[in-house]
């Protein structure tokens, strides 16, 4: 039996895969899309059209870096246009005052603001490139415009402890939202595991730290935080749920229900090119595989809380059990929870505290 | 939740707008999330522009729903306008900043 589509609610344009930064945690697939396959501005247009037809209320733009497409001004009048709200998830980078102006003057609800750490030193090694001075210098000029701004500082082992010094980055900006993102570990994350994953103990001070500046800020700047689920008892809510909130739309056209979905194998993408939004929502393969709660294994089919999480995280079981249909491993319940435990464990064994450089392995540039 | 002052002029906050009036469904956009809005609550929403006051939106509800009690309307209101601003979706301006922006 297949379960009818819900609404959905968000569109996540994936503009280009190119990125002027090589984060070592980034969330693009290992298999980067090429510039040559980016689809143009006429066909992304139509898909925001039929996207606010289906009913989506909201488009992410993100990357890569949205930013390296220069036709991004004119995409952010298209979405605006068909409806949508809109929202810009960028490093800030390849940005000047007057690009600003053209994106906000052409629509522009709401900057989300990446950052790799609280200092230059820090911020430079995560991205493997120098930006943390140019977005330091895009908060100064965001405070005379307006535009929402969330700052979303991305959190791991290694820049967990700058908690406090990330903070004050955002309470002296004009942001009403500061996001602190534990890394989660799919794409290049999952190859850098064993150098991002916090210990506990880091974990504990971090959420003590800022359960305390909630209260002190709150109802001035709305502070989040999403700790690693490998540290969780239960799985998060993966998208809200496989194929019930969100369409992920590849550089290419490829339709996903999530950021990572094309890691699972045997799975078939649309692609919009071909097919319209609204059929690919509610009748493709690969929204419909997971989607609903009809397809979950046990223990989740008779567990009290399959609709809240349905089962957790589809890309993390294949990784993690070779199973995508399998219960989210990091769940207590979970049969391979083990699997989790040995790699939470292997993270807070002796040599665990100690601050050795890493290899990183940084993700490259498309062509 | 601190309710308002009856002489301060709602405006939604940056980042926060409705959506166009010819959209299937009104809703008012908040970064990160959308709130439904019908009936009662659009009609506040579509009156927090910064201009009216809050005594004005509640005298203008009170003639929509002539049918309500008064006082429950006024209390509907109230409520729904500091829930709003918990959100950070709506910023009371004040008659004096007013006054002073006005003398720039």
């Amino acid at each position: 039996m297949t379960s009818a589509a819900p609404t959905p609610l968000a569109l996540i344009a994936e503009l280009t895969h190119r990125c002027p930064l090589h984060c070592v945690y980034c969330s693009n697939p290992l298999e980067l899309k090429h510039r040559a396959d980016e689809l143009s501005t006429e066909v992304w247009s139509r898909i925001f059209r039929e996207a606010a037809a289906a009913g989506v209320l909201q488009i992410d733009f993100t990357g890569g870096e949205p930013l390296a497409r220069p036709d991004l001004v004119d995409l952010v009048r298209a979405a605006r246009d068909a409806g949508l709200y809109v929202n810009l998830i960028t490093s800030g980078l390849p940005l000047d005052e007057a690009r600003l102006d053209e994106l906000i003057a052409a629509g522009l609800d709401h900057i989300q603001l990446s950052f790799q750490g609280a200092t230059e030193e820090s911020g430079n090694e995560f991205a493997g490139t120098k930006a943390h001075a140019q977005k330091l210098r895009v908060l100064e000029w965001l405070k005379s415009r307006r535009v929402a701004l969330t700052l979303n500082f991305v959190i791991h082992r290694r820049n967990i402890d700058q908690l406090p010094e990330m903070l004050a980055i955002g309470e002296t900006s004009s942001a009403g939202r500061i996001e602190f993102a534990n890394v989660q570990y799919y794409g290049w994350a999952f190859s850098n595991r064993e150098n991002l994953l916090p210990t506990r103990a880091q974990l504990e001070r971090s959420v003590e730290f800022l359960k305390r500046s909630e209260e002190r800020l709150r109802g001035k700047i709305h502070v989040e935080f999403v700790v690693p689920d490998y540290y969780g008892k239960y799985p998060k809510a993966c998208m809200g749920g496989w194929g019930r909130k969100f369409i992920l739309v590849a550089p290419n056209g490829d339709a996903l229900p999530c950021h990572a979905a094309q890691i699972i194998p045997g799975l078939h993408f649309d692609n919009l090119k071909d097919r319209s939004l609204r059929e690919i929502w509610e009748k493709s393969e690969a929204f419909q595989k997971f989607r609903g709660e009809d397809w979950l294994p046990e223990p989740c089919q008779s567990c009290d809380r399959r609709s809240r999480d349905f089962g957790g995280c589809r890309c993390q079981a294949f990784l993690l059990t070779g199973d995508a249909a399998a219960t989210d491993p990091v769940c207590s319940l979970a049969p391979l929870r083990p699997k989790v435990d040995a790699v939470v464990a292997a993270a807070n064994g002796p040599a665990a505290e100690s601050l050795v450089q890493p290899s990183w392995i940084y993700r490259p540039n498309p062509v | 939740m601190s309710a308002p002052e009856l002489s301060s002029r709602p405006r939604l906050a940056v980042g926060c707008r409705l959506n166009e009036k010819n959209q299937p469904m009104r809703v008012l956009h908040m970064p990160e999330k959308a709130l439904r809005l019908s009936g009662p609550s659009l009609e506040i929403v579509e009156r927090c522009d910064g201009r009216r006051t809050v005594q004005e939106i509640i005298s203008e509800l009170q003639e929509i729903y002539a049918k309500a009690e008064p006082k429950k309307v006024v209390d509907d209101i109230l409520g729904y306008l500091a829930r709003l601003h918990d959100e950070r979706a709506l910023d009371f301006v004040s008659d004096e900043a007013n006054r002073s922006a006005g003398a720039k």
